[in-house]
């Protein structure tokens, strides 16, 4: 006690701490398994939601703007409006469209801030044909340079390389064997009304998803533009965005800028959002009760120390200390539970996480999705755990600070 | 003649005021005790001896009557201002000594110093030693205090009370747990503190060859002093 510093109520809360050895020890413990696993499992959570989102976003761009949707309206005679020709209306076709005056919308969105790639793209289907087989494939029309910096697809190919010049077409793998085509063989491309083509397999790719193999193809933007009779015209424009978070404002704004629609990751891939914060939420819910439950166990330990030491609190009145005092010390005792139980639950969900990136690995070795020891984590889990105590200590302090001396004293 | 260190006027004590089992255990109680005073305090058990020495030391409030402690008026303050009072003029010795198991001899006689001033420092730390030496415990100075005998914690309890210097000490039968030995040597340090610091002691004892060694006793019969 030699040590002038500490004040008096510190010095007290410590020794009580300390003479309850056992009584600290199993609370402290408590605490920490019940910080240890908040922790583990909001980091792998965070680990987990990042890497999806990740995953999700290397297939498709942030935001996509479209050309407007062809809609039918009543026919309505010049003079009278609210008069109605005709009134069973058929839901018109939706041709292929080309964005209206897209290079211009593309030099102002590249002019954006937060953009980072804008690429041009025109999609439509058609039939592969080699021999007597023929697939009906879904043909995307890029530009190399731009594209492959939304969607990875040189990361993707298996045989060949992801080149997109002249007459080149990337397939995928499963396209690949049911046509029974390798790098460097032909195919010929017809489109609905007959206009054909042939292009060069330069690539096959593996998108990860039988499906999109079997139908997603890739050739050079003005080669799908004359297949599918839109010269000059590209059906959507692909960007990408610095922060994957804000790409519904951006496109918000994209589209107030240039009038045409822009739909963002955020919104067509709403179920993905909806998963997302369903997980988000049931993990609040378990820190919630969980943090719950470490707060009755600091309250109950207190309850007991407080009838365990009502005679030594009233002794300590008996000598002149306040009633503030005494409540001080008791919640210092709460808080301090909270604040050491959570030390050692962030040493043990640290420990947990770096054991569970060393566990849990993909076949080929490599961690099953990286995770990241976040200090703010650390820090918000010691600074609620540390209000936690205080609180759960707030009712046994006042009774401890409320006892009668005398009554307290004679036991 | 100088004020008295405390002065008791028509103090009644009752207990659960305002309903059916209403008692009242002190009936109008008139003290003054003086700086200096040694006054013994006997009577049967259940008397009120208790409670009076309770009502003295600021620990509980009398029903009615005025109670001047060191020359203000004690029934109007608040449990604030009662508390410091009683932390800087009073010192308490109680049957079963009451230390703090947590601490040391010589932390348990710190620690009213400590309360009141919030921070340990050297001075203390010397008042402390002086008074633990003060009682023959200095070579055990650093044992825990569930580590010492009774008549040694007695002791420590002692040395704690007159911690703060206070102009009055009350012992409720401090000896009353002791073998004779160690309640003798207990009796003379209190009598020694109170001649050489001058400090008012009241001691309730039920042993009445240690009252006779006593400057005054009053005995207490049925909430009423008898003299």
């Amino acid at each position: 006690m030699a040590q002038s510093w500490v004040p008096f109520e510190w010095i007290v809360a410590i020794r009580f701490l300390r003479e309850g050895r056992l009584q600290t020890w199993f609370i402290l413990t408590g605490v920490a398994i019940g910080v240890g696993v908040i922790v583990f499992m909001s980091a792998l959570l965070a680990g987990l939601q990042s890497n999806f989102i990740a995953r999700v976003l290397s297939a498709q761009a942030h935001i996509q703007l479209l050309p407007p949707r062809e809609v039918t309206r009543p026919l309505r005679p010049a003079q009278d409006a609210t008069q109605v020709v005709s009134s069973i209306i058929q839901p018109p076709l939706q041709r292929l469209k080309s964005i209206d005056q897209w290079p211009s919308v593309v030099s102002q969105i590249h002019a954006m801030p937060d953009v980072q790639v804008v690429s041009p793209v025109v999609t439509g289907s058609a039939l592969a044909v080699r021999g007597s087989a023929s697939r009906a494939i879904s043909v995307t029309g890029v530009e190399p340079d731009d594209y492959f910096n939304i969607v990875k697809l040189p990361e993707k190919i298996v045989h060949g390389r992801a080149r997109l010049t002249g007459q080149d077409m990337l397939i995928g793998l499963e396209l690949a064997s049911d046509l029974g085509v390798d790098v460097g063989d032909k195919l010929r491309l017809t489109n609905a009304v007959g206009v054909e083509t042939t292009l060069t397999v330069s690539g096959v790719f593996d998108l990860g998803n039988k499906g999109a193999n079997q139908r997603s193809t890739y050739v050079p933007l003005r080669v799908a533009q004359s297949l599918l009779g839109l010269p000059g015209g590209v059906t959507s424009i692909e960007v990408t965005v610095r922060d994957v978070y804000a790409a519904e404002v951006i496109a918000q704004r994209i589209s107030a800028a240039t009038g045409v629609e822009a739909d963002s990751w955020i919104k067509t891939g709403a179920q993905f959002f909806a998963a997302v914060s369903a997980q988000t939420m049931a993990n609040t819910a378990i820190r919630f009760f969980v943090g719950l439950s470490v707060a009755f166990g600091i309250a109950s330990v207190l309850v007991v120390s407080v009838v365990q030491k009502s005679r030594e609190i009233g002794i300590l009145r008996a000598m002149g200390i306040t009633r503030g005092q005494v409540l001080r010390v008791f919640l210092l005792q709460g808080g301090l539970m909270g604040l050491g139980g959570a030390v050692l639950g962030c040493l043990v969900g640290a420990l947990g996480l770096v054991l569970w990136q060393k566990l849990a690995l993909n076949a080929d070795g490599t961690p099953l999705f990286p995770l990241v020891l976040d200090p703010q984590l650390f820090a918000v889990a010691l600074g609620l755990a540390t209000l936690t105590g205080l609180a759960a200590a707030y009712a046994p302090a006042l009774r401890a600070a409320r006892l009668n001396p005398v009554e307290a004293i004679r036991g | 003649m100088a004020e008295p260190v405390v002065q008791l006027r028509g103090v009644r004590k009752a207990f659960n005021v305002g309903t059916g089992i209403e008692t009242e255990v002190l009936h109008g109680i008139d003290l003054a005790l003086n700086r200096g005073d040694f006054c013994a305090v006997m009577g049967p058990s259940g008397s009120g001896k208790s409670t009076l020495l309770n009502i003295i030391g600021l620990l509980d409030r009398p029903t009615s009557g005025s109670l001047v402690l060191a020359g203000q008026e004690t029934t109007t303050l608040g449990d604030q201002e009662l508390t410091r009072l009683r932390g800087h003029h009073i010192g308490f010795v109680f049957q079963y000594h009451h230390l703090i198991t947590a601490f040391t001899a010589l932390e348990n006689v710190m620690m009213p110093m400590l309360g009141a001033k919030g921070f340990a420092d050297a001075a203390m730390r010397e008042r402390a030693e002086g008074l633990l030496d003060s009682v023959g415990l200095m070579p055990w100075k650093n044992n825990l205090a569930s580590n010492m005998s009774g008549g040694q914690q007695q002791r420590v309890a002692l040395a704690r009370a007159l911690a703060m210097n206070p102009a009055l000490l009350l012992a409720d039968e401090p000896t009353g747990n002791l073998d004779s030995k160690s309640a003798d040597a207990v009796f003379a340090l209190l009598r020694r503190f109170n001649r050489e610091q001058g400090t008012t002691v009241l001691l309730v004892t039920h042993n009445a060859e240690m009252a006779r060694l006593c400057d005054k006793t009053i005995q207490v019969v049925d909430g009423r002093i008898q003299t």
